[in-house]
Order: C-alpha cells, then sequence, then structure tokens
C-alpha cells in the first residue's frame, strides 16, 4: 500500500466510524440540543463524505438542507418547544403519560427499524460492482438540454420524480399551517450585529442561489441546492426580525409557494397534449424547460423552507387584527 | 515539488496548526467566553492561511476569487456568529472564568 492508499483509507475509516459515533451520539443525547448540535456535525461530516465519494452534488444538498436548515428547524422546533412546555406547566394540566402513549413512543422506532432492515436487505442484494444506470445517462445526456447529468437525471430523465418532491414539500408546509401556531412569542430585537450580517449576508444569499441555479446546467447545482440558500436567506430575515408584510403574507407569498409546482404541472400536461410521455420534452426545447422549472422550483423550495421556519401561517397575525 | 509547491505547504501546515490548535482550545478551555477566543483564531487565521496555501497553487483567477470569498464569507459569520454566542451567554448570566 503506498502513501497515497494509506491516507485515505486512514481518512475513510475516521470519517467512516466518525459518522456512526456521531450518529449514536445524537440518537442517545438524553438532552435535546445537544442532540441538534450533534446531528448538525453528522450533516457536515456526512457532506464532506460525500464530497470524497465524488457525489458533489448531494453534499451541497446535504450541507444546505440536512446540515443548515433542518438544524435551523429543529432549533426552532425546541424553542417553540420548550415555549409550550412552559405553557403547559404554568397551567398544572399535565397530562400522565398512560400506557397506550407510551406504547405508541414505540412504533416510530419499530417502523424505522423495518426501515433500516430493507435498506441493509437492499444493499446487501445490490451486485459487487455495477455501472448502474450511468451509461444510458452519459448516452443520452446530448438530448437531456443540459451538460450536468445529475440535473439530467432530476428534471428530464425522472422529471416526475422531482414533480412529487416539490408536493411533498408543499404538503409538509401546508400540515404545519394546518396544525395551527403558538400564540406569538416575545422575541427579543435583534442587535446591531444581526441586522449588519442579515443586511450584508441576504443580497449575497440570493446571488449564491442564482448561482447555484445556473451552475447546476453544467457542474454540481440545481434547484434544491439554489432553494436551499434562499431559504437561509429567509431563516435569517427571520432571526434580525424580519416580518413578512400583509399584502405579502396572504398574496405574493402563496403565488411564490405554487409557482413552483404549478409551473411542472403546466409542462408536464403540455408535454402530454403535444403527445409525448409525462415531462417528456423535445430535445430542443429542453434546456428552456428545465431551466424554468428549476426557477420556479427554486423560488418555491426557498420559500417553503423559509416558511416552514417561520412555524404559523404568515397572515396568522394580520386576521386577529383585522 | 513544484517552486509554488514550497509556498503553499508551509501555508497549509501553519494554517492546520492554528486549527489544531483552535480545537484544543475548544476542548480544554474552561468556559464559552474562552472556548470562542480560541475557535474563531482557527476559522479567521487558519482557514485564511490554508485558503492563501490554495491561493498559490489555483490554476484560474476564478478560483482564486472563489477561495477568497469563501474566507471572507467565513470571516463574517464568524465574528457575527462569536458575537451572538457571547450575547446570549452574557444575557444568561455565564459568569466568567476567574482564576
Amino acid at each position: 500500500m503506498d502513501t497515497l492508499n494509506l491516507a485515505q483509507w486512514v481518512f475513510d475509516s475516521l470519517t467512516g466510524t466518525g459518522l456512526l459515533w456521531l450518529a449514536w451520539m445524537a440518537l442517545a443525547s438524553p438532552q435535546l440540543i445537544r442532540a441538534i448540535v450533534i446531528f448538525v456535525a453528522f450533516g457536515l461530516l456526512m457532506a464532506l463524505t460525500w464530497v470524497r465519494l465524488d457525489a458533489v452534488d448531494i453534499a451541497l444538498a446535504e450541507v444546505a438542507i440536512g446540515a443548515g436548515l433542518t438544524g435551523a428547524l429543529l432549533l426552532a422546533a425546541l424553542a417553540k418547544l420548550t415555549a409550550a412546555q412552559t405553557e403547559i406547566s404554568k397551567s398544572d394540566h399535565r397530562p400522565r403519560d398512560g400506557r397506550a402513549v407510551r406504547a405508541l413512543r414505540q412504533l416510530p422506532a419499530v417502523l424505522m427499524f423495518l426501515v433500516a432492515a430493507g435498506l441493509v436487505y437492499s444493499v446487501l442484494s445490490l451486485p459487487p460492482v455495477s455501472s448502474g444506470l450511468s451509461v444510458e445517462v452519459d448516452a443520452n445526456l446530448g438530448t437531456s438540454g443540459v451538460e450536468n447529468p445529475v440535473t439530467a437525471v432530476l428534471l428530464n430523465f425522472r422529471g416526475y420524480d422531482t414533480l412529487l418532491e416539490i408536493f411533498v414539500l408543499l404538503l409538509a408546509l401546508l400540515g404545519v399551517w394546518s396544525l395551527g401556531g403558538l400564540p406569538p412569542q416575545r422575541v427579543a430585537p435583534a442587535g446591531p450585529v444581526l441586522h449588519t450580517l442579515a443586511v450584508v449576508l441576504t443580497p449575497v444569499l440570493i446571488l449564491l442561489a442564482a448561482y447555484f441555479l445556473w451552475a447546476g446546467v453544467k457542474g454540481p447545482g440545481g434547484a434544491f441546492q439554489a432553494g436551499a440558500t434562499l431559504g437561509a436567506a429567509g431563516v435569517l430575515l427571520q432571526l434580525a426580525g424580519w416580518r413578512p408584510g400583509p399584502g405579502f403574507a396572504r398574496v405574493h407569498w402563496r403565488l411564490i409557494l405554487v409557482a413552483g409546482p404549478a409551473l411542472f404541472i403546466l409542462v408536464a400536461l403540455f408535454t402530454i397534449v403535444a403527445g409525448r410521455h409525462l415531462l417528456e420534452y423535445a430535445p430542443e426545447h429542453a434546456g428552456t424547460l428545465i431551466l424554468l422549472l428549476e426557477s420556479g422550483a427554486t423560488l418555491s423550495i426557498g420559500l417553503t423552507l423559509a416558511g416552514l421556519f417561520f412555524g404559523e401561517r404568515p397572515d396568522d397575525g394580520y386576521d386577529n387584527d383585522n | 515539488m513544484t517552486p509554488s509547491d514550497y509556498i503553499a505547504v508551509p501555508l497549509l501546515v501553519s494554517g492546520v496548526m492554528f486549527f489544531l490548535a483552535g480545537s484544543a482550545g475548544l476542548l480544554r478551555f474552561p468556559d464559552v467566553y474562552t472556548r470562542l477566543h480560541a475557535l474563531t483564531k482557527s476559522d479567521n487565521v487558519g482557514l485564511g492561511l490554508i485558503v492563501a496555501g490554495l491561493v498559490v497553487e489555483a490554476d484560474s483567477w476564478f478560483v482564486v476569487g472563489k477561495l477568497l470569498f469563501i474566507w471572507l464569507l467565513v470571516l463574517l459569520a464568524g465574528a457575527s456568529v462569536a458575537n451572538l454566542i457571547t450575547k446570549g451567554a452574557m444575557q444568561r448570566g455565564t459568569r466568567m472564568w476567574t482564576r
């Protein structure tokens, strides 16, 4: 074994065991805040592992959505949970956990175990050496309208997967909205540092999102990475105390939320009417259509993620005022 | 080794030393304020040295620009977050460590 191989072997062993160790620490931690911080560290190490595996697209998505936005969502959820628990203990209405509730708590563990078993089974039943579908993808890349094979698969060859993913995100937000929010909490005003950070970083993040969107045509990047960057800008603005105005919350926010899914459905219908399969583009229009779909998806994903962090329906406060 | 390596390797190695020192400080220093002090040094200077080492080896000006941009963003985020954590700790009344 030469030095380079040895160094790679040491690096891979460290990241592999580090991932398992962090995953266990996050699960076993009795303190939720600690578990969240370790989960974010896990996401960062996972992204590093994806880079090592030459999967830069997944690394970007993992670090932006897995570590960044999910971490922010978990922290926001923890803050609301703490506030809600204080309310409950104040009102002295603490319900005792019955046997059924405790049994129900085991259910996610059982489900996760089944999923894990299925994953292990499918990984073990894979052929040991296989090029997968990359040969077919490379052969058809010329007709896809883009040069990045990942974007070609996500937006062209398997466009309906992405269509469904966009709808899953929208459904998640609708679920959060239909649960109703907590009574608005008193938030400490943002200091000058946070304010300046938001003012400086928001335009940079918007520019970065546009870059990710554009870069996805040729290399790593695309709608999810760009959307996550936009979502991060939304999170930062909210942390700095920005709230959507009534007009924006009632009309524009909702319109942008459905813009991505609606564009997808329109293009899908258009391809069917034109006598092709669902989301099968004519090669000469493929590039334009993919850029159109990704632009809509980026805006929708960004505002969906920002909305998830926001928690309650953005126009709740204004309804009460009227 | 090419001539540029003779400039890049010392820069990268000293950057790594800053990160090692920062990690040791994060693990060993007694309170949140001193730990942040150690951490921000590796974020700012350590990453700066590593970026400088990579800039020497970069193929194009575009890559140089991207590397410097990353360093600037980390400087901005690191300094701001350190300030926010310190402010939060002081608001909670976390005492500063004294000998």
